[in-house]
């Protein structure tokens, strides 16, 4: 009994290091880049590995003023806001009818919009430049938004569908016996319990638009239009040998994500993981 | 679902759908078709105007340069892959294993790895070529720190070590979704299955054959899938670690990065016009339809079948 007892320490710690190692390999890359971009140009060269000795913000503040940053990040704000709200929109209204109503051709439609999950807008590019130029979007953050927006409603109707289907048929008919009408149980009944779902669809599709940087690359040109990836790109090509400045250009583009990670993990987490067992 | 009778197409219904149905056919799916149309045409404006059958894709498997772009894209992407599908499903399962094993702070490392997954594939690919680069090279000095300086060397600029680093560097922001997916797997298998199997006397490594692996084999096939779509459309970890030239000599060149150069470049730099630009993402989406319906077919009908 004692001897199983330390076998199963033993076998904890040596899976618990294995953890660690790994743990390590994540972290110190993106340790290494937030440290090094509060040191001296000076103090990269001279001791890249040890801390900074004292935080110097240099590099951040040298970023604010050669480019327009605060303006690039308020870009990247519009595009991923205004299109996870339409995504949100559209694709519950579209979930709620897929859910809930028997309708001819229901399960055709669902097949459309979820085999949207593993087809790559990049393929239609050619096609969608000519389209902005031909709506002048083109150099647009519209452009952007209405893209962003198409590749985020299939995981939106994926993933609402589901969660409607299983709201209790009940609490729809006692609103009808309220006299209630179909679109007014949507937005009396269905919408209020939805939040958790659309908290997860916000935050799963959040990070791929946030972080796109085809799009901006081959739609955006003016600087005043540039979103937060497209600008740590440029600034990079053209600073590559200011060491300081490319670290502080790196980690701004972190920072929002990681942090948005970080506090909606759960959501997140649960989001994928239910996408991973449907498959 | 059959007994239940089926309802009319009302007003509001068509409302409802309408949004989403018609932003995502229009800005998605169409522009791929059309793609795919255009690859057929040549012209030498903006617009492809003339119509040349399969002349592009012929060019494209035959014709120098076009042919050794092509099958060096072809070539370099497989392996790509191949580096890909290998480590993020090996330690990815392996972590997973690991994670669902009740250890203390399974949580917290549930929850790192998917932190480089947040990031910027431009940002990681630019902070990759950071560490390595020969000039600042942290991990040249790291190598020599642990006695193994035989090993530094320009990792992004040998032609033959260039291709496996990308790959690596992909692998190490992606692993964070296969952990994610793989753990969802194990954590799926009722606890009622594994208890019956440990009455039964079987101890952990044949609880992970016989038990855990068949499990997961649907989610091998989900995680390999993307991981195909994602690596023959890649192109931000060329752009970031190698240009768009795809250095040292095209030995990091991918579909992604062709297709850019080929659609979007000036002649000099590679350009080929819209017409060949289209033709090459018309072979990116044979391939990744292909891809698709194998793995339906291995993954979906199959098991279908069985059940």
């Amino acid at each position: 009994m004692i001897k199983s007892k330390a076998k199963k320490n033993i076998t904890t710690a040596v899976l618990l290091s294995l953890l660690i190692i790994y743990a390590l390999t994540i972290i110190y890359p993106l340790f290494l880049m937030f440290i090094t971009s509060l040191k001296t140009t000076r103090e990269i060269f001279t001791n890249p590995f040890g801390l900074p000795e004292k935080f110097n913000l240099s590099g951040y503040v040298k970023l604010l003023t050669i480019s327009h940053y605060l303006k690039y990040f308020k870009n990247s704000l519009i595009v991923s806001f205004v299109s996870l709200a339409i995504v949100m929109v559209s694709s519950s209204t579209a979930s709620y009818i897929l859910a809930k109503y028997n309708i001819r051709g229901r399960g055709f439609l669902y097949l459309f919009f979820v085999a949207g999950l593993i087809i790559p807008i990049r393929l239609g590019t050619i096609s969608i430049m000519r389209m902005m130029i031909g709506i002048n979007l083109n150099n647009h953050l519209m452009s952007v938004i209405i893209l962003s927006t198409a590749v985020g409603i299939p995981f939106g109707v994926f993933i609402l569908t589901d969660f409607i289907k299983m709201i209790p048929e009940e609490l729809s008919n006692a609103a009808r016996i309220d006299g209630c009408s179909e679109p007014g149980i949507f937005r009396i009944v269905i919408l209020p319990l939805l939040r958790p779902a659309l908290a997860a669809v916000a935050i799963v599709n959040f990070i791929p638009i946030w972080n796109d940087f085809w799009f901006p690359l081959v739609l955006l040109k003016d600087d005043s239009v540039r979103t937060v990836p497209l600008a740590t790109a440029l600034l990079f090509g053209q600073y590559s040998t200011d060491y300081g400045l490319v670290f502080a250009v790196l980690s701004m583009a972190s920072i929002p994500v990681i942090t948005i990670y970080l506090i909606f993990s759960k959501q997140f987490v649960k989001g994928l993981s239910s996408g991973a067992l449907k498959g | 679902m059959a007994s239940l009778q089926r309802q009319k197409w009302k007003p509001f219904m068509v409302l409802f759908i309408m949004p989403a149905a018609v932003i995502y056919l229009v800005f998605l799916l169409l522009p791929i078709v059309d793609s795919l149309r255009l690859s057929f045409y040549s012209g030498t404006g903006f617009i492809p105007d003339k119509f040349v059958g399969f002349d592009n894709y012929v060019k494209l498997f035959t014709q120098f340069p076009f042919k050794d772009r092509f099958w060096n894209a072809f070539k370099n992407n497989i392996e790509f892959f191949l580096i890909v599908t290998v480590v993020q499903n090996f330690f990815g399962f392996l972590i997973a294993f690991l994670v669902t094993r009740k250890i203390p702070g399974s949580n917290f490392f549930r929850k790192i790895s998917f932190l480089p997954t947040t990031l910027s594939v431009i940002v990681v690919g630019f902070l990759f070529k950071l560490i390595l680069n020969p000039s600042w090279g942290i991990f040249n000095k790291i190598l020599s720190g642990i006695g193994l300086s035989c090993l530094a060397k320009p990792w992004l600029g040998i032609p033959s070590t260039a291709l496996p680093v990308l790959a690596i560097v992909v692998s190490w922001q992606f692993m964070g979704e296969s952990v994610l997916f793989y753990t969802a797997g194990i954590d799926a298998i009722p606890e009622d299955t594994l208890e019956a199997a440990r009455i039964d006397g079987a101890n952990p490594i044949q609880e992970l054959f016989h038990i855990i692996v068949p499990a997961i084999m649907p989610i091998i096939g989900i995680v390999t899938i993307l991981i195909f779509i994602g690596d023959f459309t890649q192109f931000d970890i060329v752009y970031a670690m190698a240009t768009t030239q795809a250095n040292p000599a095209f030995s990091t060149d991918l579909f992604g990065s062709l297709f850019y150069r080929a659609t979007f470049s000036t002649p000099v730099r590679g350009g080929w016009g819209m017409g060949m630009g289209a033709a090459v993402s018309g072979i990116m989406f044979i391939l990744v339809f292909s891809a698709v319906l194998i793995w339906l077919y291995f993954f979906k009908i199959k098991r279908g079948d069985e059940e």
